[in-house]
């Protein structure tokens, strides 16, 4: 039953994306229009499956890649949306919702592997350490989408070439604030969430820290991105360097996110999760 | 007779006469009233309407007889510039009937502008005719081609891409520099050397919000002058270094035949820049700026040709797009050409008319006697039914003379109306009230 709300949220998010597609390509403004909505229609679908799910389990649905990627695709909706309030940046959900939409048919396609869930996990701690990184990495996904775009209209720019996409894309200070704002905000949240999630793990095991391969590998990309900020703050970089920084703090964190669960072990990985 | 009506247009406009010319013959609302005082005072023409921007002059009117009224209007505008006749009439261009209403068209939605696309003319057309009205010499004809051509223009806007890209040089930088600084309030425009190219551009980017503007020249005194013009700021050659620090966009047009900014100068100022995107326009031939100064980071290099490219893209998409808007005002060329063939009957129609509302007239004479009695109701139900069939007597005479408008058949059938319905006697009357209604 559960499912029902998932397939009908990917479906709209699909629609969504198409819908964007549309736009990009013809330009139309209602097109636009009516795909914000669709994507909003998914996104309402898809909180409703996430709250039934954290229903029947007792805490936040995250505990295997499957259940991870699906939430993960949910917050980058709800970044996108929140940032959508103050930008209205048309162009941007041709780019966040196909990538939503990806994550989503990645989690589709996964089998759903689930035993009875440890007592460790039905926790609050938990929900607000993982909702917190979660949305940060949401906020961090539009970092990456916006610096790929300034990538795109810069090079445009440099080129001499003022092709479609040059029409299409924003200009080069609007994609530079919104990486900006959305990397200001996923730090915020990823700090929060590193520091619940330390405080957790006091609760739950008795220790703060334990130099588990995703605390280790979560403290480098907080590094990255950290220097990304300061660089940004206190040197002045803004633009192409900034973007490219972007882009590479982005592939630290989606190993972090990826890498660790899957190929190494450690209690943040899922297998053991499963297992406990 | 209002067949025989003539839509006339005398104008010139920046191809076909000099500015000196075109300055003679422009000026201000007094000018204008003028003329549409001179206009009405011709007797030949029924309507009038002038229109003067720095780009055209033109004299639209209505007329019986078109040779005799364009001569005293190109006189008339002579008079008006106080120039000779034989200095300006080999720049005029004098168009009839539907040439004439093509015309208003085009201009209206400026796809005869010197920058086509460009919005101001059509504001100019309507104050034009806005005074017209005031002045009492716009009538019928023009008022409904005047509508008619703000509709166009308004679908030309609309329909067709044709206003939206970069139409000229310095609207391509303005286009540019938005693309990279998203807007321009705020920013800081220097000004390298001072060119008319350089001052059109720099004019540009104030009207799109750019807050302040400087302007470095090698001597100093024009440099003043010309940051007078734009309540600008003026500095010296050498504070050039030192100004890079502030400035957004830099436009250069010195005659210079050397490099007057290179790469190591703009290296310099980088860092202390704090990346801030820097925004090159290079106007000048030979080029004043080096061009490897494209290759650092967040600065961007535009020289003339480059600028020219990004026109040339723009120009061939637009001529798509002019197709589009030579379509839209073909098509509304024909529905006034058909507006207009309908005006023919209108004489016939209304002295029909108004014989039968004669005849109604005189019969309630003939059977006052007998309708005194009546009470009001009664009386209003008799003239209501007297009316009625009336109306529907002559509705299929009408429309069927409607319909003919335009055709060639249509004067055999205008005459047997008349004769049919005796019409002759009245038809003078008819025809003054079918005219000059407003």
């Amino acid at each position: 039953m559960g499912f029902f709300w998932f397939h009908a949220a990917l479906f709209f998010v699909l629609l969504a994306s198409g819908g964007f597609i549309v736009y990009l390509i013809k330009q139309a403004k209602w097109v636009y229009r009516v795909s914000n909505w669709i994507l909003f229609a998914g996104f309402l679908l898809h909180t409703v499956f996430l709250a039934y799910r954290y229903y029947m389990l007792g805490t936040a649905p995250v505990l295997n890649l499957k259940s991870a990627l699906s939430f993960f695709s949910w917050t980058i909706v709800l970044a996108y949306l929140i940032l959508q309030v103050r930008f209205r940046l048309m162009v941007l959900g041709s780019f966040v919702a196909p990538f939503a939409a990806v994550l989503m048919i990645v989690s589709s396609t996964l089998p759903l592997v689930e035993g009875p869930v440890s007592p460790v996990f039905k926790s609050l701690w938990l929900t607000v350490h993982v909702s917190t990184i979660f949305f940060g990495d949401g906020l961090f996904v539009i970092t990456f989408l916006s610096a790929i775009m300034y990538l795109i209209q810069e090079r445009q720019i440099k080129l001499k070439r003022l092709g479609s996409f040059y029409q299409r894309l924003p200009s080069l200070a609007t994609l530079d604030a919104i990486n900006y704002h959305s990397l200001i905000y996923g730090f915020l949240f990823l700090t929060i969430g590193m520091v619940t999630g330390s405080m957790y793990a006091q609760t739950a095991l008795g220790s703060y820290w334990q130099w588990d391969p995703k605390e280790v590998l979560s403290l480098i990309s907080w590094l990255f991105y950290a220097a990304l900020l300061h660089q940004r703050l206190a040197v002045g970089w803004q633009g192409r360097r900034s973007a490219i920084m972007s882009i590479v703090c982005f592939g630290v964190l989606i190993f972090t996110f990826v890498g660790v669960s899957l190929l190494m072990g450690g209690y943040h990985s899922f297998s053991s999760m499963g297992a406990r | 007779m209002s067949a025989m009506l003539k839509i006339i247009d005398i104008g010139m406009n920046h191809e076909t006469a000099p500015v000196e010319l075109r300055e003679c013959l422009g000026g201000d609302d007094d000018h204008t009233r003028k003329a549409l005082a001179l206009m009405r005072n011709l007797d030949v023409v029924r309507e009038g309407l002038f229109l003067s921007t720095c780009n055209r002059v033109e004299a639209l009117f209505v007329v019986d007889e078109a040779d005799a009224a364009k001569e005293s209007v190109i006189s008339l505008m002579a008079e008006l510039g106080g120039v000779h006749i034989q200095d300006l009439a080999p720049c005029l261009y004098a168009l009839e009937q539907m040439d004439a209403v093509r015309h208003v068209f085009n201009v209206a939605s400026s796809l005869d502008s010197m920058v086509v696309g460009e919005p101001q003319i059509l504001g100019q057309i309507k104050e034009a005719y806005a005074l017209a009205t005031r002045e009492k010499t716009s009538g019928v004809i023009l008022n409904r081609l005047m509508h008619r051509a703000f509709h166009v223009a308004k679908r030309v806007r609309s329909e067709t891409e044709i206003c939206g890209s970069a139409v000229s040089i310095s609207y391509a930088a303005v286009e540019l520099a938005k693309k990279i600084f998203h807007v321009l309030e705020g920013k800081q425009i220097l000004l390298v050397g001072a060119g008319e190219m350089a001052e059109l551009a720099a004019r540009h980017l104030l009207t799109n919000g750019v807050s302040s503007l400087t302007v470095a020249n090698r001597t100093f005194e024009r440099a003043v002058q010309v940051a007078r013009n734009f309540n600008g700021r003026a500095v010296s050659f050498e504070e050039i270094d030192c100004e890079l620090l502030n400035a957004d966009i830099v436009i250069t047009s010195t005659a210079s035949k050397d490099y007057v900014i290179t790469q190591g100068q703009v290296k310099k100022c980088l860092k202390k820049r704090r990346n801030r995107p820097l925004f090159f326009i290079d106007i000048a031939v030979p080029r004043d700026v080096q061009p490897e100064v494209h290759d650092l980071t967040s600065v961007y290099l535009y020289d003339i040709d480059d600028l020219k490219g990004v026109v040339a893209l723009n120009m061939a998409q637009r001529k798509e797009e002019a197709v589009k808007a030579g379509r839209i005002v073909e098509e509304e060329v024909g529905k006034f050409e058909k507006w207009l063939k309908t005006l023919a009957v209108v004489p016939t129609i209304v002295s029909l008319r108004d014989k039968a509302e004669s005849i109604i007239q005189a019969e309630f004479v003939k059977s006052r006697s007998v309708l005194d009695q009546l009470t009001p109701t009664q009386h209003e139900a008799v003239e209501t039914l007297a009316r009625s069939i009336v109306e529907k007597m002559l509705n299929d005479p009408i429309v069927f003379l409607k319909g003919r408008a335009g055709r060639s058949s249509l004067n055999t059938y205008l005459d047997l109306t008349k004769r049919l319905f005796r019409l002759n006697g009245m038809e003078a009357e008819g025809a003054g009230k079918g005219e000059h209604g407003d």
